[in-house]
């Protein structure tokens, strides 16, 4: 793992200072809100509905033990006692107060961690594959990549106040577990005739007006990937829009340009640069590739007992193949049928830190579906761990199952959202487990508004809440991914209550059980088929 | 009717104006009529609350019903964690 230099470190501190002088500044009433609002919001702090809410950078999504352990005595000493995962990797507080922020960010400096650039019009926290450094379809681990990204990014002057939010996702493989193509900047690290570099694509992005990224090159060297990604920021904050939120995106201008005219003047821009030697020296990146080498693995074969039933469902559903014989990468999910997708609670927080430095060589990983992944577990311990796991609460199992939901925060704790999703969630995982082995993969994703913090286009079912004269409504969308295979959901028609949207998605599920061909995912049903069964079936009932 | 409400500057709880000051309990609130914009900016002045907004209601029997659904959560807490919020500490006259 990465491990902050003195730079690093005397960034984050000044912060931290600083921001305490702000808080005390604003508490005693030198400053108003509105002169406060934007330094809160550049350390992460926003207001919810009911109260502050801190958002806590995960870059790329990889914790050590310690950070995990201090995330969960956050939780216990200045929260309620439980955290939240986001779908950007993140980890969010909902009920922060004020007063305590310094403190609270002094805490997290300690573990080399910040909520800087966790809100604003700034690059956000880079995502990355959660089976980074262990997948063995990957060319490389892409995580030194994102964190050279990382610290191009912190702080850059001319990009703190772009047209709007910028979000970057880092891979190394063809399939795609990090929503890559639905990023503003989406780099896929590749090796062409033996040269490592970066596939890029450019413009993607959910939130009202959903695009997948086309691709703005198909190589660059890796030495040249900041300055190609500088480039495409500095097109974007030249020509994209600061007079309309709405159109804001750099997804919009790459669809109001046309992809070839915005590679055009990228193009034009990374020539002009390349003469300044922007790029890090070569050094930097080979010295953050030695934070990420492998780490000593014992000599051993693959293979684990599963006589126990139990067991065997949960390692069959819940277990992703290592590129070490011998272990495998263990995903926990915090989707309990019935629980609050990406909660967990400070209690199963130590947990997870105490079983990841006994099973996991002191590793965690978020993902942007709201789980953890404990990265490299030796097979002959997998037993041990899951008998811990579920004594916990923290063996589900059910990765990429209906019960497996990602749902933002919505209306309960959202002041954007217009409905509630969790609730939906909680209903839908409570009707569809019992049958979801049966129903094999199936990615619902749940937003309760159109920002589509809950994915929803990139659901295989996605579901939208919206405010309907006062009163909760959710439209229902067939069809999309936000895999290899990317595609955007399509609304299917007129919306649904509460308990009809419930109903509806138990439909649809219906309507796919009885038209699959063989292994047919449900996604793979509806490409063949194509909407009009399930729409027939959801509204022609009469 | 008409309801003042904005967030403590400290806690970031959720307030209502009484009609001489700030309760946790939407049960308090008074009818602002016309005020409204007048008690934000006075109460914004004093540094007590920030992103107070008017909202409209209606006065119950149990008291005042705040008419858009995103007020009554934030008079109840979440709906999925009734151990948070002020319906954590005893029962709210409104219902989503």
């Amino acid at each position: 793992m990465y491990r902050y230099d003195q730079y690093d470190q005397a960034m984050v501190d000044a912060r931290v200072a600083e921001f305490r002088d702000q808080v005390e500044r604003r508490l005693s009433g030198a400053m108003t809100e509105d002169q406060f609002k934007p330094l809160r919001l550049m350390n992460g702090l926003y207001l919810q509905l009911h109260a502050y809410m801190l958002r806590v950078a995960i870059p790329y999504g990889t914790l050590s033990s310690t950070q995990m352990r201090a995330l969960a005595d956050i939780a216990r000493k200045y929260d309620k006692g439980y955290a939240h995962f986001t779908t950007r990797q993140n980890v969010q507080y909902n009920w922060i107060q004020l007063k305590e922020t310094p403190d609270l960010l002094a805490d997290l400096a300690r573990v080399e961690m910040h909520a800087i650039q966790t809100s604003g019009n700034c690059i956000r926290n880079i995502s990355s594959d959660q089976f980074a450094g262990v997948a063995g379809d990957e060319v490389i681990d892409p995580r030194p990549h994102a964190e050279l990204l990382r610290q191009w990014s912190s702080f850059h002057p001319e990009f703190s106040f772009l047209p709007r939010k910028f979000k970057i996702a880092v891979i190394a493989s063809d399939a795609d577990r990090a929503a890559m193509r639905l990023h503003d900047i989406g780099i896929r690290i590749v090796r062409r005739d033996g040269v490592l570099g970066a596939q890029v694509f450019a413009g993607g992005g959910m939130g009202r007006t959903p695009m997948i990224a086309p691709e703005i090159r198909d190589f660059v060297p890796e030495d040249q990937m900041v300055s190609y990604c500088e480039a495409i920021l500095r097109v974007y904050n030249r020509h994209g829009r600061r007079d309309n939120k709405y159109k804001a995106r750099i997804k919009i201008l790459v669809h109001e340009t046309g992809a070839d005219k915005f590679r055009e003047e990228v193009e034009a821009e990374f020539a002009h640069m390349q003469p300044l030697d922007l790029d890090p020296p070569r050094a930097e990146l080979a010295r953050i590739k030695a934070f990420f080498a492998p780490p000593e693995y014992a000599a051993i074969e693959d293979g684990y007992d599963t006589s126990d039933p139990d067991f065997r469902i949960w390692a069959e559903t819940n277990l992703f193949p290592h590129k070490q014989p011998g272990y495998a990468a263990a995903t926990i999910s915090l989707k309990p049928v019935g629980g609050i997708p990406g909660d967990a609670s400070a209690e199963q927080m130590d947990i997870v830190a105490d079983l990841a430095a006994r099973y996991s060589m002191d590793e965690v990983r978020v993902t942007h579906a709201q789980n953890l992944v404990l990265p490299n577990v030796r097979q002959d311990r997998l037993y041990a761990l899951w008998q811990e796991l579920d004594a916990a609460g923290l063996a589900p199992a059910n990765l990429d199952r209906a019960s497996d939901i990602i749902a933002c925060p919505g209306l309960d704790y959202c002041s954007l959202a217009n409905a509630r999703s969790i609730p939906i969630a909680q209903e839908v995982a409570k009707r569809l487990a019992p049958i979801e082995r049966e129903v094999g993969a199936l990615q619902i994703k749940m937003s309760g508004c159109i920002n589509a913090c809950g994915h929803h286009h990139a659901g295989h079912i996605g579901v939208l809440g919206v405010d309907k004269k006062g009163v909760e409504s959710y439209q229902l969308l067939l069809g999309g991914s936000a895999a290899e295979d990317v595609s955007l959901a399509k609304i299917t028609g007129p919306g649904f209550d509460e308990r009809g949207i419930v109903d509806a998605i138990e439909t649809v599920t219906s309507v796919y059980r009885d038209a699959r061909e063989g292994d047919e995912r449900f996604l793979d049903t509806y490409r063949r088929l194509g909407m009009a069964p399930f729409k027939e079936a959801l509204y022609d009932k009469a | 009717m008409k309801i003042v409400t904005g967030n403590d500057l400290k806690t970031g709880d959720v307030i209502w104006w009484t009609g001489s000051g700030w309760s946790r309990h939407l049960v308090d609130a008074a009818d602002v009529g016309e005020d409204g914009e007048a008690i934000i900016a006075r109460e914004s002045a004093a540094q007590k609350v920030f992103d107070g907004y008017v909202v409209d209601g209606e006065m119950t029997d149990a008291g005042p019903r705040p008419a858009h659904i995103k007020d009554r959560m934030r008079a109840l807490g979440p709906s999925v964690r009734l151990d948070l919020g002020v319906q954590a500490k005893g029962p709210v006259h409104v219902s989503l």
